[in-house]
Protein backbone atom coordinates (compact mmCIF):
# COMPACT_ATOMS: atom_id res chain seq x y z
CA UNK A 1 0.00 0.00 0.00
CA UNK A 2 0.94 3.54 -0.46
CA UNK A 3 2.98 4.90 2.48
CA UNK A 4 2.50 8.63 1.47
CA UNK A 5 -1.32 8.00 1.02
CA UNK A 6 -1.66 6.92 4.80
CA UNK A 7 0.34 9.75 5.92
CA UNK A 8 -2.00 12.29 3.77
CA UNK A 9 -5.39 10.81 4.98
CA UNK A 10 -3.65 10.51 8.67
CA UNK A 11 -2.77 14.54 8.28
CA UNK A 12 -6.56 15.30 6.52
CA UNK A 13 -8.25 13.77 9.53
CA UNK A 14 -6.44 15.31 12.35
CA UNK A 15 -6.46 18.79 10.78
CA UNK A 16 -10.19 18.65 10.31
CA UNK A 17 -11.68 16.84 13.18
CA UNK A 18 -9.44 17.20 16.80
CA UNK A 19 -9.66 20.70 18.24
CA UNK A 20 -7.10 19.85 20.50
CA UNK A 21 -3.59 19.49 18.87
CA UNK A 22 -2.72 17.65 22.11
CA UNK A 23 -4.34 13.95 21.14
CA UNK A 24 -2.26 11.78 18.85
CA UNK A 25 -3.88 9.50 16.07
CA UNK A 26 -1.87 6.21 14.68
CA UNK A 27 -2.96 4.44 11.46
CA UNK A 28 -5.42 1.91 13.47
CA UNK A 29 -7.20 4.70 16.15
CA UNK A 30 -10.55 4.04 15.82
CA UNK A 31 -12.10 6.98 14.40
CA UNK A 32 -15.93 6.83 14.21
CA UNK A 33 -16.40 4.19 16.89
CA UNK A 34 -13.98 5.99 18.87
CA UNK A 35 -15.98 8.88 18.54
CA UNK A 36 -13.56 10.98 16.71
CA UNK A 37 -15.17 11.09 13.83
CA UNK A 38 -19.42 10.92 13.84
CA UNK A 39 -21.06 9.80 11.08
CA UNK A 40 -22.65 13.09 10.10
CA UNK A 41 -19.29 14.52 8.95
CA UNK A 42 -17.87 11.19 7.40
CA UNK A 43 -19.40 13.07 4.35
CA UNK A 44 -16.22 15.87 4.80
CA UNK A 45 -13.85 13.01 4.31
CA UNK A 46 -15.40 10.86 2.12
CA UNK A 47 -15.63 13.79 -0.39
CA UNK A 48 -12.30 14.95 0.15
CA UNK A 49 -10.92 11.04 -1.30
CA UNK A 50 -12.53 11.19 -3.89
CA UNK A 51 -11.36 14.31 -4.68
CA UNK A 52 -7.79 13.98 -4.54
CA UNK A 53 -7.76 10.40 -5.49
CA UNK A 54 -10.12 10.85 -8.16
CA UNK A 55 -12.15 7.80 -7.54
CA UNK A 56 -16.38 7.53 -6.90
CA UNK A 57 -17.25 5.86 -3.37
CA UNK A 58 -20.32 4.24 -3.82
CA UNK A 59 -22.44 5.04 -0.55
CA UNK A 60 -23.57 1.58 -0.31
CA UNK A 61 -19.39 1.07 0.39
CA UNK A 62 -18.95 4.34 2.89
CA UNK A 63 -19.91 2.59 5.91
CA UNK A 64 -19.39 3.36 9.30
CA UNK A 65 -17.33 0.27 9.41
CA UNK A 66 -14.72 0.91 6.12
CA UNK A 67 -14.29 4.18 7.65
CA UNK A 68 -13.31 3.77 10.79
CA UNK A 69 -8.94 3.24 10.51
CA UNK A 70 -7.04 5.34 8.54
CA UNK A 71 -5.70 1.63 7.43
CA UNK A 72 -9.49 1.04 6.36
CA UNK A 73 -9.86 4.23 4.61
CA UNK A 74 -6.68 3.13 2.39
CA UNK A 75 -7.78 -0.32 1.26
CA UNK A 76 -11.50 1.25 0.59
CA UNK A 77 -9.36 4.11 -1.53
CA UNK A 78 -7.27 1.61 -3.47
CA UNK A 79 -9.91 -1.13 -4.27
CA UNK A 80 -11.98 1.82 -6.01
CA UNK A 81 -8.41 3.37 -7.72
CA UNK A 82 -8.14 0.22 -9.17
CA UNK A 83 -11.22 0.32 -11.09
CA UNK B 1 -53.30 -2.50 27.23
CA UNK B 2 -50.42 -2.28 25.06
CA UNK B 3 -48.77 -0.05 27.61
CA UNK B 4 -47.08 -3.03 29.20
CA UNK B 5 -45.41 -3.15 32.86
CA UNK B 6 -42.40 -3.95 30.68
CA UNK B 7 -42.59 -0.93 28.32
CA UNK B 8 -42.91 1.38 31.36
CA UNK B 9 -40.31 -0.08 33.11
CA UNK B 10 -37.64 0.32 30.07
CA UNK B 11 -38.92 4.55 30.13
CA UNK B 12 -38.20 4.41 33.92
CA UNK B 13 -34.78 2.57 33.38
CA UNK B 14 -33.83 5.56 30.97
CA UNK B 15 -35.09 8.36 33.21
CA UNK B 16 -33.46 6.70 36.12
CA UNK B 17 -30.12 6.71 34.05
CA UNK B 18 -30.72 10.48 33.46
CA UNK B 19 -30.80 10.63 37.02
CA UNK B 20 -27.45 9.00 37.77
CA UNK B 21 -26.10 10.87 35.34
CA UNK B 22 -26.82 14.45 36.64
CA UNK B 23 -28.80 15.67 33.83
CA UNK B 24 -31.92 15.35 34.89
CA UNK B 25 -33.78 19.08 34.37
CA UNK B 26 -35.80 20.03 36.77
CA UNK B 27 -38.17 23.44 36.52
CA UNK B 28 -38.40 26.22 38.76
CA UNK B 29 -41.30 27.75 38.86
CA UNK B 30 -41.74 31.47 38.44
CA UNK B 31 -44.97 33.18 40.11
CA UNK B 32 -44.78 36.89 38.43
CA UNK B 33 -44.34 38.18 34.71
CA UNK B 34 -40.94 37.99 33.76
CA UNK B 35 -38.60 40.50 34.43
CA UNK B 36 -35.25 41.78 36.41
CA UNK B 37 -37.16 40.88 39.24
CA UNK B 38 -39.35 37.41 40.10
CA UNK B 39 -40.81 35.75 42.30
CA UNK B 40 -39.85 31.78 42.45
CA UNK B 41 -41.11 28.81 43.90
CA UNK B 42 -38.00 26.75 43.91
CA UNK B 43 -37.80 23.79 45.19
CA UNK B 44 -40.84 22.62 44.66
CA UNK B 45 -43.68 24.03 47.17
CA UNK B 46 -40.93 26.55 48.90
CA UNK B 47 -41.73 29.71 50.10
CA UNK B 48 -41.72 32.60 47.13
CA UNK B 49 -38.73 33.98 47.06
CA UNK B 50 -37.56 37.39 45.35
CA UNK B 51 -34.52 37.15 43.37
CA UNK B 52 -32.43 38.97 40.46
CA UNK B 53 -33.09 37.19 37.15
CA UNK B 54 -30.07 36.86 35.40
CA UNK B 55 -30.09 34.04 32.98
CA UNK B 56 -33.50 35.55 30.29
CA UNK B 57 -33.31 36.14 26.84
CA UNK B 58 -35.40 38.95 28.25
CA UNK B 59 -32.34 41.42 26.35
CA UNK B 60 -34.65 44.39 25.77
CA UNK B 61 -36.64 44.20 29.08
CA UNK B 62 -39.55 44.19 26.92
CA UNK B 63 -41.28 40.94 28.31
CA UNK B 64 -43.49 43.04 30.20
CA UNK B 65 -43.09 46.65 29.21
CA UNK B 66 -46.94 47.91 29.54
CA UNK B 67 -46.82 49.28 26.45
CA UNK B 68 -46.30 46.01 24.63
CA UNK B 69 -48.88 44.58 27.43
CA UNK B 70 -51.58 47.32 26.54
CA UNK B 71 -51.17 46.70 22.30
CA UNK B 72 -51.39 42.73 22.98
CA UNK B 73 -54.66 43.51 24.95
CA UNK B 74 -56.21 45.52 21.94
CA UNK B 75 -54.85 43.05 19.67
CA UNK B 76 -57.03 40.92 20.95
CA UNK B 77 -59.84 42.71 21.17
CA UNK B 78 -59.86 43.78 17.68
CA UNK B 79 -58.53 40.91 16.11
CA UNK B 80 -59.86 37.71 18.30
CA UNK B 81 -57.76 35.16 20.00
CA UNK B 82 -56.93 32.20 17.03
CA UNK B 83 -56.97 31.84 13.76
CA UNK B 84 -58.13 28.38 13.84
CA UNK B 85 -56.61 27.79 10.01
CA UNK B 86 -52.33 27.33 8.94
CA UNK B 87 -51.70 30.43 6.84
CA UNK B 88 -52.53 29.71 3.29
CA UNK B 89 -55.96 28.51 4.33
CA UNK B 90 -57.47 31.16 6.19
CA UNK B 91 -55.07 31.86 8.88
CA UNK B 92 -53.51 35.34 7.51
CA UNK B 93 -54.51 38.83 8.73
CA UNK B 94 -53.59 41.99 7.86
CA UNK B 95 -51.85 42.25 11.07
CA UNK B 96 -49.66 38.94 10.03
CA UNK B 97 -48.86 40.82 6.87
CA UNK B 98 -48.15 44.21 8.55
CA UNK B 99 -45.85 42.62 11.40
CA UNK B 100 -43.55 40.80 7.95
CA UNK B 101 -43.17 44.50 5.96
CA UNK B 102 -42.28 45.95 9.27
CA UNK B 103 -39.50 43.22 9.80
CA UNK B 104 -38.37 43.83 6.05
CA UNK B 105 -37.99 47.29 6.74
CA UNK B 106 -36.09 46.87 10.19
CA UNK B 107 -33.59 43.92 9.07
CA UNK B 108 -32.82 46.11 6.21
CA UNK B 109 -33.97 42.55 3.59
CA UNK B 110 -36.17 42.07 0.56
CA UNK B 111 -39.22 39.94 2.46
CA UNK B 112 -40.27 38.19 5.40
CA UNK B 113 -42.37 35.16 6.44
CA UNK B 114 -43.59 34.60 9.77
CA UNK B 115 -42.94 31.36 11.73
CA UNK B 116 -44.70 29.68 14.52
CA UNK B 117 -41.27 29.78 16.28
CA UNK B 118 -37.37 29.97 15.12
CA UNK B 119 -37.34 26.75 15.63
CA UNK B 120 -40.26 26.12 13.02
CA UNK B 121 -38.25 28.72 11.01
CA UNK B 122 -34.66 26.59 10.76
CA UNK B 123 -36.78 23.27 10.72
CA UNK B 124 -38.54 24.42 7.39
CA UNK B 125 -35.81 26.96 5.52
CA UNK B 126 -33.47 24.28 4.06
CA UNK B 127 -35.25 21.71 2.14
CA UNK B 128 -37.66 24.57 1.20
CA UNK B 129 -34.74 26.28 -0.55
CA UNK B 130 -32.42 23.42 -1.19
CA UNK B 131 -32.12 20.18 -2.98
CA UNK B 132 -29.95 17.31 -2.80
CA UNK B 133 -27.40 18.31 -5.54
CA UNK B 134 -26.52 21.39 -3.02
CA UNK B 135 -24.42 21.73 -0.42
CA UNK B 136 -25.28 23.21 3.82
CA UNK B 137 -21.94 24.07 5.31
CA UNK B 138 -22.39 25.19 8.89
CA UNK B 139 -20.20 26.02 11.72
CA UNK B 140 -19.95 23.36 14.01
CA UNK B 141 -21.53 25.43 17.06
CA UNK B 142 -24.26 26.35 15.06
CA UNK B 143 -27.78 26.01 17.54
CA UNK B 144 -29.54 22.47 18.01
CA UNK B 145 -32.73 24.15 16.08
CA UNK B 146 -29.83 24.65 12.98
CA UNK B 147 -28.83 20.92 13.11
CA UNK B 148 -32.63 19.92 13.50
CA UNK B 149 -33.49 21.94 10.00
CA UNK B 150 -30.25 20.67 8.46
CA UNK B 151 -31.12 16.62 9.16
CA UNK B 152 -34.74 17.08 7.70
CA UNK B 153 -33.48 18.68 4.29
CA UNK B 154 -31.77 16.21 1.34
CA UNK B 155 -28.64 18.40 0.69
CA UNK B 156 -24.98 17.06 1.53
CA UNK B 157 -23.64 18.71 4.80
CA UNK B 158 -20.39 19.48 5.80
CA UNK B 159 -18.98 21.63 8.75
CA UNK B 160 -16.50 23.98 9.73
CA UNK B 161 -14.41 24.90 12.72
CA UNK B 162 -16.14 26.85 15.16
CA UNK B 163 -15.66 30.76 13.19
CA UNK B 164 -12.60 28.88 11.43
CA UNK B 165 -12.77 31.39 8.14
CA UNK B 166 -9.64 29.24 6.94
CA UNK B 167 -11.32 26.01 7.26
CA UNK B 168 -14.89 27.53 5.97
CA UNK B 169 -12.78 28.74 2.67
CA UNK B 170 -11.21 24.85 2.34
CA UNK B 171 -15.03 23.63 2.20
CA UNK B 172 -15.94 26.35 0.00
CA UNK B 173 -13.72 24.57 -1.94
CA UNK B 174 -14.22 21.29 -1.59
CA UNK B 175 -17.55 21.49 -2.67
CA UNK B 176 -16.90 23.90 -4.89
CA UNK B 177 -19.02 21.59 -7.68
CA UNK B 178 -22.42 21.59 -5.88
CA UNK B 179 -25.02 23.71 -7.50
CA UNK B 180 -26.04 25.72 -4.63
CA UNK B 181 -23.66 26.02 -1.23
CA UNK B 182 -25.31 27.47 1.65
CA UNK B 183 -23.00 28.47 4.38
CA UNK B 184 -25.00 28.31 7.85
CA UNK B 185 -23.87 30.05 10.94
CA UNK B 186 -25.90 31.58 14.45
CA UNK B 187 -25.38 36.01 14.47
CA UNK B 188 -23.97 35.28 18.11
CA UNK B 189 -23.41 31.85 19.51
CA UNK B 190 -25.91 31.55 22.17
CA UNK B 191 -23.54 29.46 24.39
CA UNK B 192 -20.80 31.40 24.24
CA UNK B 193 -22.45 34.89 23.11
CA UNK B 194 -18.98 35.20 20.62
CA UNK B 195 -19.99 36.68 17.24
CA UNK B 196 -19.45 35.31 13.63
CA UNK B 197 -17.61 37.03 11.59
CA UNK B 198 -19.50 38.15 9.05
CA UNK B 199 -17.78 40.37 7.02
CA UNK B 200 -15.25 38.02 6.09
CA UNK B 201 -18.01 35.61 5.89
CA UNK B 202 -19.69 37.73 3.55
CA UNK B 203 -16.23 38.07 1.22
CA UNK B 204 -15.89 34.28 0.84
CA UNK B 205 -19.40 34.06 -0.30
CA UNK B 206 -18.61 36.31 -2.54
CA UNK B 207 -15.72 34.77 -3.78
CA UNK B 208 -17.16 31.34 -4.31
CA UNK B 209 -20.42 32.07 -5.49
CA UNK B 210 -22.03 30.87 -1.75
CA UNK B 211 -25.58 31.72 -0.15
CA UNK B 212 -25.04 32.66 3.24
CA UNK B 213 -28.19 32.18 6.13
CA UNK B 214 -27.26 33.67 9.40
CA UNK B 215 -29.82 32.52 12.69
CA UNK B 216 -29.72 36.15 14.58
CA UNK B 217 -31.96 34.60 17.64
CA UNK B 218 -29.90 36.39 20.35
CA UNK B 219 -29.18 40.04 18.50
CA UNK B 220 -32.06 40.92 16.94
CA UNK B 221 -32.99 43.98 18.30
CA UNK B 222 -29.79 45.07 20.26
CA UNK B 223 -26.35 44.06 18.34
CA UNK B 224 -25.04 46.73 15.89
CA UNK B 225 -25.16 50.71 16.44
CA UNK B 226 -29.68 50.23 15.70
CA UNK B 227 -30.34 46.88 16.89
CA UNK B 228 -30.17 45.70 13.73
CA UNK B 229 -28.17 42.57 14.43
CA UNK B 230 -24.64 41.27 13.92
CA UNK B 231 -24.77 41.91 9.74
CA UNK B 232 -25.01 45.85 10.98
CA UNK B 233 -22.59 45.28 13.83
CA UNK B 234 -20.40 43.65 10.53
CA UNK B 235 -21.53 46.59 8.44
CA UNK B 236 -22.64 43.70 5.77
CA UNK B 237 -26.57 44.80 6.10
CA UNK B 238 -28.18 43.96 2.89
CA UNK B 239 -25.65 40.70 1.81
CA UNK B 240 -27.08 38.60 4.30
CA UNK B 241 -29.12 36.21 1.65
CA UNK B 242 -31.15 34.65 4.49
CA UNK B 243 -32.00 35.40 8.35
CA UNK B 244 -34.00 33.58 10.61
CA UNK B 245 -34.80 35.29 13.84
CA UNK B 246 -36.67 34.88 16.93
CA UNK B 247 -39.60 37.14 19.05
CA UNK B 248 -38.73 34.63 22.17
CA UNK B 249 -35.83 36.76 23.27
CA UNK B 250 -34.95 40.54 22.92
CA UNK B 251 -38.21 40.87 20.72
CA UNK B 252 -41.07 40.93 23.54
CA UNK B 253 -39.86 37.22 24.11
CA UNK B 254 -43.39 36.03 23.60
CA UNK B 255 -42.56 33.47 21.18
CA UNK B 256 -42.73 33.40 17.05
CA UNK B 257 -40.08 33.60 14.42
CA UNK B 258 -39.58 34.61 10.75
CA UNK B 259 -37.20 34.05 7.78
CA UNK B 260 -36.20 36.89 5.90
CA UNK B 261 -34.03 37.51 3.38
CA UNK B 262 -33.49 37.08 -0.63
CA UNK B 263 -37.51 37.94 -2.03
CA UNK B 264 -37.50 34.20 -4.03
CA UNK B 265 -35.92 32.87 -0.98
CA UNK B 266 -38.37 33.56 0.96
CA UNK B 267 -41.16 32.92 -1.29
CA UNK B 268 -39.96 29.30 -1.51
CA UNK B 269 -40.52 29.07 2.28
CA UNK B 270 -43.96 30.24 1.33
CA UNK B 271 -44.60 27.22 -1.15
CA UNK B 272 -42.58 24.40 0.25
CA UNK B 273 -41.43 24.97 3.59
CA UNK B 274 -43.64 22.20 5.93
CA UNK B 275 -43.99 24.27 9.29
CA UNK B 276 -45.66 27.36 7.40
CA UNK B 277 -48.05 24.78 5.16
CA UNK B 278 -48.67 22.53 7.86
CA UNK B 279 -48.90 24.34 11.70
CA UNK B 280 -50.91 27.49 12.55
CA UNK B 281 -49.01 30.85 12.74
CA UNK B 282 -48.64 33.01 15.57
CA UNK B 283 -51.30 34.45 17.40
CA UNK B 284 -53.54 37.36 16.86
CA UNK B 285 -52.92 38.98 20.11
CA UNK B 286 -48.59 38.19 19.95
CA UNK B 287 -48.39 39.81 16.55
CA UNK B 288 -50.05 42.86 18.19
CA UNK B 289 -47.41 42.23 20.66
CA UNK B 290 -44.53 42.03 18.40
CA UNK B 291 -46.27 45.03 16.38
CA UNK B 292 -45.49 47.21 19.09
CA UNK B 293 -42.01 46.35 19.86
CA UNK B 294 -40.96 47.51 16.59
CA UNK B 295 -42.74 50.59 17.07
CA UNK B 296 -40.83 50.78 20.15
CA UNK B 297 -37.18 50.21 18.76
CA UNK B 298 -37.61 50.96 14.92
CA UNK B 299 -36.55 54.52 15.49
CA UNK B 300 -34.79 54.63 19.34
CA UNK B 301 -32.05 53.33 20.56
CA UNK B 302 -32.50 54.02 23.97
CA UNK B 303 -33.04 50.15 24.97
CA UNK B 304 -29.97 48.72 23.23
CA UNK B 305 -27.94 51.74 24.01
CA UNK B 306 -28.88 50.88 27.78
CA UNK B 307 -28.21 46.92 27.72
CA UNK B 308 -24.90 47.74 25.54
CA UNK B 309 -24.00 49.95 29.13
CA UNK B 310 -24.96 47.48 31.41
CA UNK B 311 -22.99 44.52 29.88
CA UNK B 312 -19.84 46.29 29.75
CA UNK B 313 -20.56 47.28 33.56
CA UNK B 314 -21.60 43.15 33.86
CA UNK B 315 -18.30 42.03 31.93
CA UNK B 316 -15.57 44.37 33.65
CA UNK B 317 -16.82 43.56 37.15
CA UNK B 318 -16.89 39.82 36.88
CA UNK B 319 -13.29 40.30 35.17
CA UNK B 320 -11.94 42.21 38.09
CA UNK B 321 -13.32 40.23 40.77
CA UNK B 322 -11.19 37.21 39.39
CA UNK B 323 -13.50 35.36 37.36
CA UNK B 324 -12.65 33.25 33.97
CA UNK B 325 -15.17 34.67 31.28
CA UNK B 326 -15.42 33.90 27.69
CA UNK B 327 -14.44 36.86 25.32
CA UNK B 328 -17.18 39.05 23.68
CA UNK B 329 -18.82 42.02 23.85
CA UNK B 330 -22.37 40.76 23.23
CA UNK B 331 -25.28 40.27 26.95
CA UNK B 332 -24.21 36.93 26.77
CA UNK B 333 -21.81 36.31 29.40
CA UNK B 334 -20.69 32.99 30.31
CA UNK B 335 -19.29 32.70 33.85
CA UNK B 336 -16.98 29.46 33.08
CA UNK B 337 -16.51 26.71 35.88
CA UNK B 338 -15.47 24.03 33.99
CA UNK B 339 -16.57 21.15 36.62
CA UNK B 340 -19.82 20.13 36.31
CA UNK B 341 -21.02 19.51 39.88
CA UNK B 342 -19.86 23.41 40.64
CA UNK B 343 -21.60 24.84 38.11
CA UNK B 344 -24.60 23.07 40.08
CA UNK B 345 -23.36 24.43 43.77
CA UNK B 346 -22.30 27.95 42.04
CA UNK B 347 -25.79 28.14 40.95
CA UNK B 348 -27.58 27.25 43.96
CA UNK B 349 -25.96 29.56 46.07
CA UNK B 350 -26.70 31.93 44.47
CA UNK B 351 -30.05 31.54 44.50
CA UNK B 352 -30.07 31.53 48.57
CA UNK B 353 -27.99 34.81 47.57
CA UNK B 354 -31.14 36.11 45.72
CA UNK B 355 -29.72 35.56 42.28
CA UNK B 356 -30.81 33.63 39.70
CA UNK B 357 -28.39 31.82 37.36
CA UNK B 358 -28.79 28.59 35.77
CA UNK B 359 -25.58 26.10 35.81
CA UNK B 360 -24.82 24.57 32.00
CA UNK B 361 -22.88 21.28 31.39
CA UNK B 362 -22.94 18.35 29.16
CA UNK B 363 -24.05 17.98 27.12
CA UNK B 364 -25.51 21.46 26.43
CA UNK B 365 -22.08 22.21 26.26
CA UNK B 366 -18.52 20.32 25.81
CA UNK B 367 -17.29 18.12 28.51
CA UNK B 368 -15.16 20.27 30.93
CA UNK B 369 -16.47 22.94 29.74
CA UNK B 370 -19.38 23.72 32.11
CA UNK B 371 -20.40 27.48 33.19
CA UNK B 372 -22.91 29.40 34.54
CA UNK B 373 -24.75 31.63 31.22
CA UNK B 374 -25.24 35.17 32.70
CA UNK B 375 -27.65 37.41 30.65
CA UNK B 376 -27.45 41.18 30.53
CA UNK B 377 -31.16 42.62 30.19
CA UNK B 378 -31.77 46.15 29.49
CA UNK B 379 -34.72 45.46 32.35
CA UNK B 380 -31.21 45.10 35.14
CA UNK B 381 -30.96 48.51 37.16
CA UNK B 382 -27.81 49.14 38.24
CA UNK B 383 -28.91 47.89 41.37
CA UNK B 384 -29.77 44.87 40.43
CA UNK B 385 -26.52 44.47 38.52
CA UNK B 386 -24.46 45.89 41.43
CA UNK B 387 -26.37 43.24 44.10
CA UNK B 388 -25.67 40.36 41.61
CA UNK B 389 -22.43 41.09 41.46
CA UNK B 390 -22.01 41.22 44.98
CA UNK B 391 -23.67 37.98 45.00
CA UNK B 392 -21.26 36.50 42.73
CA UNK B 393 -18.26 37.79 44.49
CA UNK B 394 -19.38 36.17 48.05
CA UNK B 395 -19.91 32.60 46.17
CA UNK B 396 -16.87 32.92 44.20
CA UNK B 397 -14.55 33.29 47.20
CA UNK B 398 -16.56 30.63 49.14
CA UNK B 399 -15.41 28.28 46.71
CA UNK B 400 -11.84 29.74 46.10
CA UNK B 401 -12.03 30.56 42.47
CA UNK B 402 -11.50 33.95 42.28
CA UNK B 403 -8.41 35.34 40.83
CA UNK B 404 -7.33 31.79 39.93
CA UNK B 405 -7.10 30.56 35.99
CA UNK B 406 -8.73 27.33 34.43
CA UNK B 407 -5.79 25.65 35.11
CA UNK B 408 -5.69 25.81 38.62
CA UNK B 409 -9.94 25.61 38.21
CA UNK B 410 -9.71 22.45 36.76
CA UNK B 411 -6.78 21.26 38.80
CA UNK B 412 -9.10 21.76 41.99
CA UNK B 413 -12.61 20.46 40.88
CA UNK B 414 -11.72 18.34 37.68
CA UNK B 415 -13.61 18.52 34.45
C1 LIG C 1 -29.88 30.47 18.08
C2 LIG C 1 -31.30 30.08 18.33
N1 LIG C 1 -32.10 29.81 17.28
C3 LIG C 1 -33.38 29.45 17.46
C4 LIG C 1 -33.94 29.32 18.71
C5 LIG C 1 -35.36 28.88 18.84
O1 LIG C 1 -36.20 29.97 18.98
P1 LIG C 1 -37.76 29.78 19.24
O2 LIG C 1 -37.95 29.80 20.71
O3 LIG C 1 -38.42 30.90 18.53
O4 LIG C 1 -38.15 28.45 18.64
C6 LIG C 1 -33.15 29.59 19.83
C7 LIG C 1 -33.74 29.47 21.17
O5 LIG C 1 -33.27 28.83 22.05
C8 LIG C 1 -31.80 29.97 19.63
O6 LIG C 1 -31.01 30.19 20.68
Amino acid sequence: MDANMKDIVLKYVIDEYLEDDSETLTYDSPLISGGIVDSFSMVSLKRFLENKYSISIPDADATPEAFDTVNKICVLVEKFAGK
Amino acid sequence: MAYSDDIRKMYKDTLQGIMDAGLFKQERFIHSPQAAEIDVEFPIGAPLKRVINICANNYLGLSSHPEVVKAAHEGLDSRGYGMSSVRFICGCQDIHKELEARLTEFLGTEDTVLFPSCMDANAGVFEAILTKDDVMISDRLVHASLIDGIRLASALHDTYKHNDMEHLEQKLQLHADKRQKLVICDGVFSMDGDTAKLDEMVALCEKYNAMILVDDSHSSGFIGKTGRGTHEKYGVMGKIDVITTTFGKGLGGASGGCVSGRRELVEMCRQKARPYLFSNTMAPVIVAGVLKVMDLIMHNTERRDKLERNTEFWRKGLTEAGFVLKDGDTPIVPVMLFNAKLSQDVSRDLFHEGVYAIGFFFPVVPQGAARIRTQVSAGHEMHHLEKALDAFIKVGKKYEILGKTKAEIIERYGN
